[in-house]
């Protein structure tokens, strides 16, 4: 569903992703963790071109993603890929002049065309499904961190998209709020959603995750099972990483 | 000396409520034009195409630059003679909307730069193009965050408006002028015409005073 063959990516002298290569097959669960700084954050905006990538390609449900194509013809072929990805940031990015629901609605309806009663109705299904049914009439200044966040996902997920990157979503969370997250992440994925995690929450990627990937200063050092990665680490630094995230 | 009296005044309200009527007319529509030239000039002004941003700065400076009444001069008396004739109401308009839509531009244009770019990228994320991020996203938060200084700009807009006097828009102010050359009452006029004036912008400060209400619960 989601491949990336040999990324590079830098910031000026700053090189971020050398030569990274993954796989995401269809309604598996790709968790990446590493420390701060190790490029996982600008790997996963790279799937959705909020990151320009250096070199490499990136493929999603087989259509190339950072195609080969130049000024208005790319811009329309990135906006209907991007319809075809859900993204969820760290700060939520709600927008902040538009009622819960207004938030869900505007995409379908703008990009999809879709009536109004329709696109409502379908928010309200969403809503529920992130438990905040009692919400759609509430602005997001009015919402706590974690019902944010679910709102967020709620708003990803109407554009009905093949697949869900998240970047660092409960980072900006109190400790509190995280469980309600993660619980609507779990919840998608035991409904087989294609999932892209970034995520400094190991607990709950060792549930979720269906494979782990341990990134380092922009390379993979180490992948497999979440059983296999977070028990038995193969590589000192993946052992060490883990063991500085336990010992707090 | 002759004295105050201002059983005039209330005789010959017609004119002065005649010049109010278009003093509010000539404001509204420059007003909201105004915000729509903001808008078209704060999107060119930070557009990657540099001649586009080169050519808006020009405009903004050169319109900063010079008077309001020598801009309206140019535009009734100037234009004709390149066989543009404009009525004085239209041309007041148009005046008071470059004017004041070039100070609302600079304004706006500040706080769309101040829109976090989290909503940029959130849009984008969601697949709306660049021109429907601004439209959906960006500009109704830059304009909600802005809305204190677009008012005061629109305040300064009514009372400028009296300039527009001097190119013949049958106004408050000409329409007090024009009351005092025929009972020779000046003080009384130019008073009250003051004291309508104060009540147009107090429905104006009651309007922005709801829209900042309104708004302030979204932002």
């Amino acid at each position: 569903m989601i491949s990336l063959k040999d990324i590079w990516k830098s910031f000026g002298d700053n090189q971020v992703l050398k030569g990274i290569s993954l796989e995401v097959e269809r309604g598996k669960i790709l968790v990446i963790i590493g420390p701060s700084g190790s490029g996982k954050s600008t790997l996963l905006r790279s799937i959705n071109h909020l990151e320009t990538i250096d070199r490499g390609e990136i493929w999603v449900d087989g259509v190339q993603v950072n195609a080969p194509l130049k000024g208005r013809k790319f811009e329309k072929h990135i906006n209907r890929v991007r319809q075809e990805m859900g993204m969820v940031f760290q700060h939520f990015n709600l927008f902040p002049h538009m009622t819960v629901m207004e938030n869900i609605t505007m995409a379908p309806m703008l990009l999809k065309k879709i009536p109004r009663e329709k696109a409502d109705a379908q928010a309200r299904g969403l809503l529920e499904k992130v438990d905040l049914a009692d919400k759609m009439n509430c602005y997001p200044v009015q919402l706590s961190g974690g019902q944010k966040q679910r709102v967020a996902i709620a708003r990803a997920l109407a554009m009905e998209p093949k697949v869900m990157l998240f970047d660092e979503v409960t980072s900006a969370l109190d400790p509190e709020l995280i469980g309600e997250v993660n619980k609507v992440m779990k919840r998608l994925a035991s409904e087989h959603m294609t999932m892209l995690i970034v995520t400094h929450e190991m607990r709950f990627a060792a549930e979720v995750a269906d494979h782990v990937i341990f990134m380092a200063d922009g390379v993979i050092i180490e992948e497999g099972p979440p059983e296999e990665i977070f028990s038995n680490p193969a590589h000192e630094r993946t052992r060490r990483f883990l063991f500085e995230v336990f010992k707090s | 000396m002759q004295g105050l009296e201002f059983s005039v005044v209330f005789e010959n309200m017609n004119i002065l409520l005649h010049g109010m009527f278009w003093t509010v007319v000539l404001c509204s529509s420059a007003s909201l034009l105004s915000i729509v030239v903001a808008v078209v000039l704060a999107m060119t002004g930070i557009s990657k195409l540099k001649p586009l941003r080169s050519a808006t700065f020009f405009f903004l400076w050169v319109f900063r630059g010079t008077p309001l009444l020598l801009q309206l001069f140019l535009f009734y008396f100037g234009l004709p003679q390149i066989g543009l004739y404009l009525s004085p109401i239209i041309t007041g308009i148009i005046g008071l909307t470059l004017h004041f839509g070039v100070y609302n531009a600079d304004v706006l244009r500040a706080g769309i730069l101040g829109v976090e770019t989290g909503q940029h990228e959130a849009s984008r994320s969601l697949g709306l193009s660049y021109f429907q991020t601004m439209r959906k996203v960006i500009i109704p938060q830059a304009l909600r965050n802005v809305s204190p200084a677009v008012g005061n700009n629109l305040i300064a807009l009514l009372k400028e408006s009296s300039l527009v006097s001097i190119i013949t828009v049958p106004e408050l102010t000409l329409s007090a002028q024009r009351a005092i050359s025929e009972t020779f009452r000046p003080f009384e006029f130019y008073f009250a015409a003051g004291a309508l004036y104060y009540v147009v912008n107090w429905g104006l400060e009651f309007i922005l005073q709801r829209v900042e209400a309104r708004t302030a619960l979204t932002r």
